[in-house]
């Protein structure tokens, strides 16, 4: 005697994107915290040290800001003009800056008043950084030079004229103190190496270049400018590697993930892409309210810190697992330990024999009315409000369960008019939902069959009728609009296709699928 | 072509077991039912076959036990004669010669030495008449009697099971369409009750079932429209009466009271078997969901136990109508095999469409239902006119680790619905568990599926009637929780025609599909090699050469041509007009089977695509077309060394034919298959490495160091007959456990007698040393060389020597 087999709910495939470990470490901060800046954010740089501050370059000022504070620490303003590229030294003491009245600062972190002031460029200074032995200082301009500072002497050491427009970026090597690369809006990439007089290396972005990021191996650049973000291989003479198009706009920035194994770009399309750096697909998404300028990691990915051109600064933290913890306890009610175990954990003794209870299945309301074939019942069941509501696929199930016992329409009949509107409710919510169309639409037509010399008589139940019927007139046009763009769609791919003796056909959604 | 008579076409089991209503013994230990040619006899607690009653000649239309003996039973069968067994030995004992072609059979225990069967009316085999007659059986020593003595009891009866004995043998009452007889044997009058057709309020008065109260005079009867009446008073003409029972919905298939006359049973096609106290009629017990409709009810003669008979080829035996006791399930093969025969490639079964939804899985060796793995997962509605779904295809891929089954259900004015399903094996429940299900993977009816056999790649390709074929892969989403699953990898079609096969070259390199005339070779790549065609006449059947023959593409067209393709040429290499209505390849040599119809018969031709000649022709292998067709790899290769047997050695061809008999070809001789069995015996006697055996054998050894040496060889059989009788019989058969216990002790013990003979041994010593030694030769160089028959007589002369 076999059991009753239970109505089968179908599971249909979840849209949207896939849950993978990468959405799930990248969805794992808290909302964001919103500071508002005086201007448009250009830079934002972390300190190495300890509490690891950031400095953040908007209009004449910068502030820095401790990891979990609102307001700033310290704040800069000894600026004439724009502030540009406020950058620590790698032992986060003193912090460089230039500016539009091309002037570069150099300040202590502690102090307020410039340390040293290094004068010789003739435009706004937009590049700065420390060289890795701390002693030197980078700086490009929009003068179409660059050049390199001492930091003790306060003199210029070398200037290098290579470029042809704006120097708009540029790095140091943390390996080497003497390699420094630099990006300028003449679509080239230059290594400059401070102990040659000219540049070793030329790669073309042929796209202004906006921003450079060495990988930390420095075997590996990235660029940034026009919509690509570009990888080069500096190992084989700057060979090209790869070449992404992920973003509609110009890309603004470029950051590293702490382990180095995701890349991250930021875009004035509002959005900032998170690549896998093996195979260089985009794993995650994501979205801000405004063009985004800068962007910038906290050491160990606690924090993202993103600057936008509205001047406002947004800053996510990462969950803590204790708040993680505490989010799930929330949400699953567990009986009481004593309930849940019950003699579960009881280890038989040896010479124990060993009874076996036959598990009784549970099965749901509208499978124990199927069971006994009180149809109406069933499907009054599956019309509660909550199932309705926030299950549909169940009572879309039961329909069907019905009708394949050809007794739907029985179960259909016999309603009065409270009934008979809240079946027509569900219809107009369901109806053009492609996964419930074919077996909602039996239904109706059963129903306007069965219901059709009643109509008149109830305004509830005609008013129904009607917007069902408008929704229905809509859907049809709909789908006759979608037609004919597929056919437009179907001429356009013809002409462009070469004249081949089969039409095969790529397709990978007309067949929806699902994973029990 | 020579007719080969070393290849025969023999009936392979999974014959009907519910065609008549089955018998259980009196001490309810066994159960016996009508299994096409023969008699099956089960045990009732362990489900397995123990004794087969052959000797019928054609099909077995029903059986009784004999009233006079407990341990006997009567068979009837449509070769016209009764037979007498004695199934606990599996013994014929009497055969009773009756004419004609026999539909029932009744006995009373109040009418000794007759028995009642059911013949066609005036004698003629084609009649649509049946008669109820007499028929005095003989009392005769011989072995086969001829029983002339009949007398006509009833005229115009049904020819199955529509009559029951009534109380004390008295009376019989048989039912057909509106009428019902009673035919009383004291007065040798009947009298007969009309109903009226009854339509209105869709009553179907006619009547389907009869069975009487054993201890009262009370008749039930079944009806089309599933009332049951209960008549009383029915000796006399008018004053009858009768009251009415109604709880199925279908008709009552069959009614049965219990012998003490308390219950009645009675089941339709609603799988229920209820169970109305015979008292207070509107108490009434439930069995639901036993499985097919009921056809049979039989109650063991104490009551204790019944078994319905399902239409699903099943019988369920039930313990006092609360509990299923055991199931014995036969070969499913219902109206129509959809799915093709299939091979498991790890069961070796034969898997085929059964139970509604359900794929069966059925071992050829043992003719025994393996399993049933249930497709649809959904509850059946027993009910006529409801369109259920159906499996409609299945196909594994060449390891056996995924299925992939296609259930469709149509329905009147609605669109077709049609799921697309994939099964992975798991190892640890050893069984398939759902992976992916596809809701409408085309837009039509799937006409073919089959698997890619190449090792690197899991892909499926379906072609359907919309035009398209599209190929399936197994996605690995290991990067999320979800698993591997499958999703669609590319759609083809050819000019929007119609496909109508599909088929993979053996090492999964190359894709064929048919469309209409043209057959289109693609890539795995998905790129259209070539197209090939032969007009006129569309594609049936395409089919690649295997082994050194892999270069070839064979096709069968609507149009009576047998097409072969060489690939490397693209160019046709031979073809043949022949109508082969079936084309089928050996997955283990390059061997093709062509069934061709011709005349109302099929006739078999088996050929390589590279040679001329056909290794192997069978015409008019039987009548009417083959419907389907399988190479199923044998256990163990055979080493037959004629030329034209070659092609059966590495695997069997099964076949069906149009009235769904499975029919496959032995190439052994009987006598050969009976050497076999008996080799196979000898190899057990000499080997016996049971680790009983072992044990005792050490523990005799002991025992003959300390006495002599000789005493060994004569203590040996004995004891390895003990020990085989033990552990080769069937548990169920042996007698109790306390019996052989003393019984396989005394083996043990040295007896006085052999210790004599031990004595008288000693004696003639070196004679028999020597004959032994001989017989030690002879017999070494027969295992050598010799054929098997010269082996069974040396057999016999080692027996006659001792």
């Amino acid at each position: 005697m076999a059991s009753f087999k239970s109505t089968k709910i179908p599971i249909y495939p979840k849209l949207g994107e896939k849950v993978t470990p990468d959405t799930l470490y990248w969805k794992n901060y808290k909302a964001p915290v919103q500071i508002k800046e005086f201007g448009a954010v250009t830079s934002i740089d972390f300190s190495s040290l300890a509490p690891h501050n950031y400095a953040v370059t908007a209009s004449t000022r910068i502030h820095i800001y401790g990891p979990f504070s609102t307001e700033p620490v310290k704040t800069f303003t000894r600026f004439k003009d724009t502030a540009y590229s406020g950058k620590f030294r790698s032992d986060g003491q003193l912090l460089v800056a230039g500016c539009e009245d091309s002037v570069v600062r150099l300040f202590d972190v502690s102090g307020k008043v410039a340390l040293r002031v290094f004068k010789g460029h003739t435009k706004g200074v937009h590049v700065t950084d420390f060289t890795s032995d701390c002693y030197h200082i980078l700086t490009g301009s929009d003068d179409y030079t660059c050049r390199l500072w001492d930091i003790p002497n306060s003199t210029e050491l070398t200037s290098y004229k290579e470029h042809t427009d704006y120097i708009r970026c540029g790095t140091t090597s943390k390996l080497n103190r003497d390699i420094f690369i630099t990006g300028s809006y003449d679509h080239t990439l230059r290594v400059f190496d401070a102990r040659v007089e000219k540049s070793v290396m030329t790669m073309d972005h042929s796209q202004p270049v906006e921003s450079v990021l060495l990988y930390p191996s420095e075997g590996l650049l990235v660029s940034a400018g026009g919509r690509y973000v570009k990888v080069w291989d500096l190992l084989k003479g700057g060979q090209p590697l790869v070449s992404l198009k992920n973003h509609h706009k110009t890309v603004t920035c470029l950051s590293l993930s702490s382990n180095g194994q995701r890349l991250l770009s930021a875009s004035l399309d509002r959005h900032v892409k998170i690549y896998n750096t093996t195979n260089y697909k985009v794993v995650h998404n994501f979205d801000y309210a405004a063009s985004i300028l800068s962007l910038a990691l906290a050491p160990d990915d606690e924090s993202i810190v993103v600057g936008m051109t509205n001047g406002v600064l947004s800053i996510k933290h990462r969950k803590s697992p204790e708040e993680k913890r505490e989010m799930v306890g929330k949400q699953r009610m567990q009986p009481v330990y004593r309930i849940f175990v019950k003699g579960r954990n009881y280890v038989p003794k040896k010479d124990d024999f060993l009874v076996s209870k036959p598990v009784k299945s549970h099965l749901a309301k509208y499978d124990k009315q199927l069971k006994k074939f009180n149809i109406s019942k069933a499907l009054d069941t599956a019309l509660e409000s909550w199932r309705r509501n926030r299950k549909p696929e169940i009572t879309v199930a039961v329909m069907k369960e019905l009708d394949r016992r050809g007794t739907l329409k029985n179960a259909l009949a016999g309603r009065d008019e409270q009934n008979l509107s809240q079946l027509l409710n569900f219809l107009i919510g369901n109806v053009v939902d492609p996964r419930f169309t074919p077996v909602l639409v039996t239904a109706t037509e059963m129903i306007l069959d069965i219901y059709q010399a009643v109509v008149g008589q109830s305004s509830v139940v005609d008013r129904q009728l009607v917007r069902l019927q408008e929704l229905v007139e809509r859907e049809v046009d709909y789908q006759q609009d979608l037609l004919e763009v597929l056919g437009m769609l179907d001429t356009l791919f013809a002409t462009s296709l070469p004249r081949k003796e089969c039409f095969s056909v790529f397709d990978g959604t007309s067949s929806d699928f699902e994973n029990p | 072509m020579v007719a080969h008579a070393e290849i025969r076409v023999v009936h392979l089991g999974g014959s009907k077991i519910n065609f008549r209503e089955p018998v259980i013994t009196n001490d309810s230990r066994f159960l016996l039912c009508a299994s096409g040619e023969s008699v099956k006899v089960y045990s009732s607690s362990s489900e397995e076959c123990v004794h087969d009653l052959q000797g019928h000649t054609d099909l077995v239309s029903g059986i009784v036990r004999n009233p006079s003996n407990h341990l006997q039973v009567y068979s009837c069968s449509a070769d016209g004669t009764v037979r007498l067994w004695d199934f606990t030995d599996g013994i014929l004992i009497k055969t009773f010669i009756i004419g004609y072609p026999i539909y029932s059979i009744y006995v009373s225990e109040n009418h000794g030495g007759v028995v009642f069967v059911v013949v066609p009316m005036a004698n003629d085999k084609s009649s649509e008449l049946f008669q109820l007659v007499a028929v005095h059986l003989p009392l005769s020593g011989d072995q086969e009697v001829e029983a002339r003595e009949l007398s006509a009891v009833l005229c115009d009866v049904s020819p199955s099971g529509a009559a029951s004995f009534g109380r004390k043998g008295e009376y019989i009452a048989a039912v057909k369409g509106l009428q019902l007889e009673v035919f009383f044997f004291k007065n040798q009058k009947s009298h007969r009750f009309f109903l009226k057709p009854g339509n209105k309020k869709g009553a179907k008065n006619a009547f389907t079932c009869v069975s009487c109260h054993p201890k009262e005079d009370c008749i039930a009867t079944g009806h089309e429209d599933g009332k049951i009446r209960l008549w009383r008073n029915f000796n006399q003409k008018k004053e009858y009466t009768y009251s009415t029972l109604h709880w199925h919905h279908g008709a009552v298939n069959t009614l049965q009271f219990t012998p003490e006359g308390t219950n009645l049973l009675s089941g339709g096609i609603e799988s229920v078997l209820v169970q109305w106290h015979y008292t207070q009629e509107n108490q009434k017990d439930f069995l639901p969901r036993l499985g097919g409709a009921i056809t049979h009810i039989a109650v063991s003669p104490d009551g204790s136990l019944f078994c319905t008979s399902h239409s699903d080829n099943k019988i369920t035996i039930i313990q006092s109508c609360v509990k299923v006791s055991a199931i014995i399930q036969g070969l499913v093969k219902g109206e129509g095999v959809r799915t093709d025969l299939t091979i498991d490639p790890r069961s070796k079964a034969l898997v085929l469409n059964g139970k509604p939804g359900h794929l069966q899985f059925y071992s050829l060796h043992r003719d025994k239902l393996l399993y049933n793995l249930d497709i649809v997962q959904q509850e059946y509605i027993h009910e006529e006119g409801l369109d259920q779904f159906e499996v409609v295809k299945a196909a594994f891929d060449t390891r056996g680790d995924w299925l992939a089954t296609v259930e469709e259900r149509t329905q009147k004015g609605s669109e077709l619905e049609i799921n697309l399903k994939l099964w992975a094996y798991d190892e640890q429940t050893q069984s398939f568990m759902l992976n992916t299900t596809v809701t409408a993977p085309h837009e039509d009816q799937i006409i073919a599926m089959c698997f890619s056999p190449s090792p690197e790649i899991t892909m499926l390709v379906t072609i359907s009637f919309d035009g398209h074929f599209k190929a399936w892969l197994l996605a690995d989403h290991s990067d999320t929780k979800e698993g591997a699953s499958w999703s669609c990898d590319f759609v083809g079609g050819y000019h929007h025609l119609k496909p109508g096969c599909c088929c993979f070259s053996a090492d999964g390199s190359l894709l064929a599909v048919g469309f209409q005339e043209v057959v289109t070779v693609w890539s795995p790549s998905w790129e259209l090699l070539t197209t090939l065609s032969q007009p006129p006449g569309a594609i049936r059947e395409l089919c690649f050469g295997r082994l050194s023959c892999s270069k070839y593409l064979l096709g069968t067209s609507t149009k009576n041509q047998l097409c072969c393709w060489n690939l490397l040429t693209c160019s046709l290499e031979w073809s043949t007009p022949v109508d082969v209505s079936l084309l089928q390849a050996d997955p283990l040599s390059e061997n093709m089977a062509a069934f061709c119809s011709q005349s109302g018969c099929s006739d078999l031709f088996v050929f390589k695509p590279g040679e001329p000649r056909p290794l192997y022709s069978q015409k008019a292998l039987c009548t009417g077309k083959v419907q389907r067709a399988v190479f199923a790899p044998r256990d163990q290769m055979l080493e037959s060394c004629e030329e034209h047997a070659q092609w059966l050695n590495r695997s069997q061809l099964y076949f069906l034919t149009q009235h769904m008999d499975l029919m496959t070809f032995s190439t052994k001789t009987e006598e050969d298959r009976l050497l076999a069995s008996s080799k196979l015996l000898m190899v057990d006697d000499s080997v016996a490495v049971t680790p009983f055996y072992l044990l005792l054998g050490k523990h005799r050894q002991q025992q003959e160091a300390l006495t002599n040496p000789m005493a060994e060889r004569i203590q040996l059989p004995q004891g390895s007959i003990a020990i085989k009788e033990l552990l080769y019989t069937p548990a169920h058969v042996l007698p109790s456990a306390s019996f052989l216990c003393s019984m396989f002790v005394r083996s043990l013990l040295i007896s006085s007698s052999s210790a004599s003979e031990t004595k008288v041994l000693q004696h003639t010593l070196p004679f028999k040393s020597l004959g032994s030694l001989r017989n030690v030769l002879v017999f070494h160089e027969m295992s050598c060389k010799m054929n098997r028959k010269y082996s069974q007589d040396v057999d016999k002369v080692i027996n006659n020597d001792f």
